[in-house]
């Protein structure tokens, strides 16, 4: 079980906001002012559709962007204060990122072995040339890859596979949090279990963080301890991901997750979809993530808690 | 054609690829039919030779591509062996096509009316006045709003969701016989995902037009699909009607398939996961091409292609299992829930096909 005291927490973004292009015509409110922590061990899924602020969130918490307000606080320490380059440099290596597609974020030029020892190399963790290569093969066959492998270039291999290398690359600089952005939806469905079960593998072994960015509801479901929904910027509905799927409580979960197909014929001949209105975002209220049930929250006005309130009980979750 | 509800007949496909590395052996006798009105969903991994299929039917396929043997029938006429000329005529007419990236498959220097329009003024002589009257009707038939306005937007005016609808509707403006939909809505977000399937069958129900659905996604082949062809390694390893594939199914590899698909309830520490890659169709492996990640293989999956065995009149696996020789095998726990809930729909059908009887005779007393 994850321990969901205050002391646990190993990142805390508090009020982040990310916009592009400020001041002109074109701006963007990628990251509209969202709050959430992350504790220790856990998965956290954020999901969404494109545009929703998700790869940006993730982004910005790997320190990519410059915030435009708000904090980022990574085990203690405010990221965007990291002076000294000792100290970014433990940033750099207590966080790292697995990427989306796995043919254009591994260099075609350079040789599996030095893709995975490049982090090594940087943070000296290798004593020699023998250590060098013993550490990278032992990061392969962790990945479920063979040695063998080191010596040949990315081409060679197939998606999931690459997919493997990125993943020992990740974990070359022995990271406490890692942020995987979409890592399995460009794999084939019998891959993408693979994938899945060796992530959820190594988080056991090395008491892993996971932030999991993903759009495939039903592998985000199956992945997080927790879940965070977010629609333009915003953060609408976090909870466990239990909970979230069965009791939801914003509009636009309930719509999200009435579209997923599911791989049941009839349970699909039956489907109905629950259509959103987006406009009730945009209404002008002040609005903030309020907890419904405990460790529930909805964006909500203080004039709709209890509207939520009433939905919360309806599904006698919340005493009356 | 051998059955008349059928509008496309393929038979004993065999296509190999020339590269420098060698013969690649994509598609390895391949058959199947397309009846009238249905949608027939092809499911499998990349390299199985999903896409390779329909562009044959399209005869799109690459100059290194060499059909090695097969028939494609549509219309008593094989083709197969139509030149290019007739085929760009059969095109967009008679078979179109709706492509997995709505961002690339339209011409971006292109006023949408026209790309429209155009399908009806080159296979159909059609004035072009008429021919954006009948665009325009499409539009509003796809669901795009104020389509009287947007006929002279460009595609970079639109989102992807919008995109994916100005594609159907150039597809379906000619009402062709066929549509093949190769992941269409692979790269839209589930919501625009549901509204563009909820669309395509609405529009299959009033145009009757058959549909080849493409997709990797099982949750999107078990809402759209009739009947499901399920491929390995360049071959159809199972077929039948989707309720037969997804309660009643019988390869392993469609086993797997299913069960590496978490649902909505999926919990546990290990999602079950087809171990191991497709083989390389370089070298096709003698034997079924699925024994190497196969837990439950016989012996003679290792020295003999298995045949197709029949399931139903609608349903046939090409598994050993099936054989009268080959040992009881359990399948996987979620497998059995399966074909349980499936005795039980038969089971429901019968009663109810029963039911109907007694009233008929009822009614005849």
């Amino acid at each position: 079980m994850i321990d969901y005291s205050e002391e646990n927490k190993i990142l805390q973004v508090e009020h982040l906001k990310q916009y592009f292009n400020i001041g002109k015509p074109n701006e963007v409110r990628a990251v509209d002012d969202i709050t959430f922590d992350v504790y220790r061990g856990e998965t956290f899924g954020l999901v969404g559709e494109s545009g929703s602020g998700k790869t940006t969130t993730g982004r910005a918490i790997i320190h990519l962007y410059e915030p435009t307000s708000g904090k980022i606080i990574f085990d203690g320490q405010d990221v965007s204060k990291l002076d000294s380059k000792s100290q970014k440099q433990k940033f750099r290596r207590d966080m790292q990122m697995i990427f989306q597609d796995p043919y254009a974020s591994l260099n075609p030029r350079m040789k599996v072995k030095d893709i995975v020892a490049e982090g090594i190399d940087i943070n000296h963790l290798a004593k020699d040339d023998a250590d060098r290569s013993k550490q990278v093969e032992d990061l392969l066959e962790t990945a479920g890859l063979n040695k063998d492998h080191s010596s040949r270039y990315p081409h060679e291999f197939s998606g999931g596979q690459r997919q493997r290398i990125g993943i020992a690359r990740a974990l070359a600089v022995q990271p406490q949090f890692i942020i995987a952005d979409e890592p399995i939806s460009a794999l084939d469905v019998s891959i993408q279990a693979q994938v899945v079960n060796l992530l959820k593998k190594l988080q056991r072994e090395r008491n892993l963080t996971y932030l999991f960015i993903a759009h495939d509801l039903s592998m985000v479901k199956y992945i997080s301890d927790r879940i965070g929904v977010m629609h333009y910027g915003r953060m609408l509905e976090i909870a466990s991901s239990d909970e979230i799927y069965a009791h939801p409580l914003h509009d636009y979960t309930a719509s999200l997750l009435s579209a997923v197909p599911v791989p049941d014929p009839e349970y699909e001949r039956a489907r109905v979809q629950i259509p959103y209105d987006a406009s009730q975002e945009f209404d002008g209220k002040e609005r903030s993530l309020v907890e419904i049930v405990p460790h529930h929250w909805v964006r909500a006005s203080e004039d709709e808690i209890p509207m939520y309130q009433k939905r919360a009980r309806e599904d006698s979750r919340l005493k009356q | 054609m051998e059955n008349e509800k059928d509008v496309l007949e393929v038979r004993n496909l065999k296509i190999n690829f020339n590269t420098y590395a060698g013969t690649v052996q994509a598609i390895r006798d391949v058959s199947f039919d397309l009846r009238k009105g249905e949608t027939l969903a092809i499911v499998g991994e990349s390299g199985s030779g999903k896409t390779v299929t329909t562009r044959s039917i399209m005869g799109l396929n690459s100059p290194n591509a060499v059909i090695d043997s097969g028939t494609i029938m549509f219309k008593g006429q094989d083709l197969l062996k139509k030149s290019r000329k007739q085929m760009d005529q059969i095109r967009g007419r008679d078979i179109a096509e709706i492509f997995q990236d709505p961002m690339t498959s339209l011409d971006p220097t292109m006023k949408i009316g026209k790309q429209i329009a155009e399908p009806l003024i080159i296979h159909k002589g059609m004035k072009r006045e008429k021919a954006y009257a009948q665009a325009l009707e499409m539009m509003k038939l796809v669901g795009i709003e104020n389509a009287e306005q947007r006929i002279n937007n460009y595609p970079h005016q639109f989102s992807g969701g919008m995109r994916q609808r100005i594609v159907i509707a150039i597809a379906l403006v000619n009402y062709p016989e066929i549509l093949i939909a190769d992941e269409p809505t692979t790269a839209l977000d589930v919501t625009i995902q549901a509204q563009i399937l909820d669309l395509m069958k609405e529009l299959q129900a009033k145009t009757n037009t058959s549909i080849i659905f493409i997709t990797h996604d099982l949750g999107v082949v078990a809402g759209m699909a009739d009947r499901v062809a399920v491929m390995y390694a360049g071959k159809i390893v199972e077929y039948g009607t989707v309720d037969e594939i997804f309660y009643n199914p019988k390869h392993p590899y469609t086993w797997g398939l299913l069960n590496s698909m978490p649902t909505m309830d999926t919990g546990g520490t290990e999602l079950p996961s087809i171990p191991g890659t497709p083989p390389d169709l370089l070298d096709p492996p003698v034997g079924d091409a699925f024994a190497a990640r196969n837990k439950y293989a016989l012996k003679i999956d290792t020295e003999k292609q298995p045949p197709f065995f029949k399931v139903s009149d609608t349903h046939y696996a090409a598994t050993w299992l099936l054989d009268k020789r080959a040992p009881k095998v359990t399948p996987p726990e979620p497998i059995i829930e399966r074909q349980k809930h499936y005795a039980e729909l038969v089971h429901q059908e019968i009663d109810k096909s029963k039911g109907n009887h007694v009233e008929e005779q009822e009614e005849q007393l």
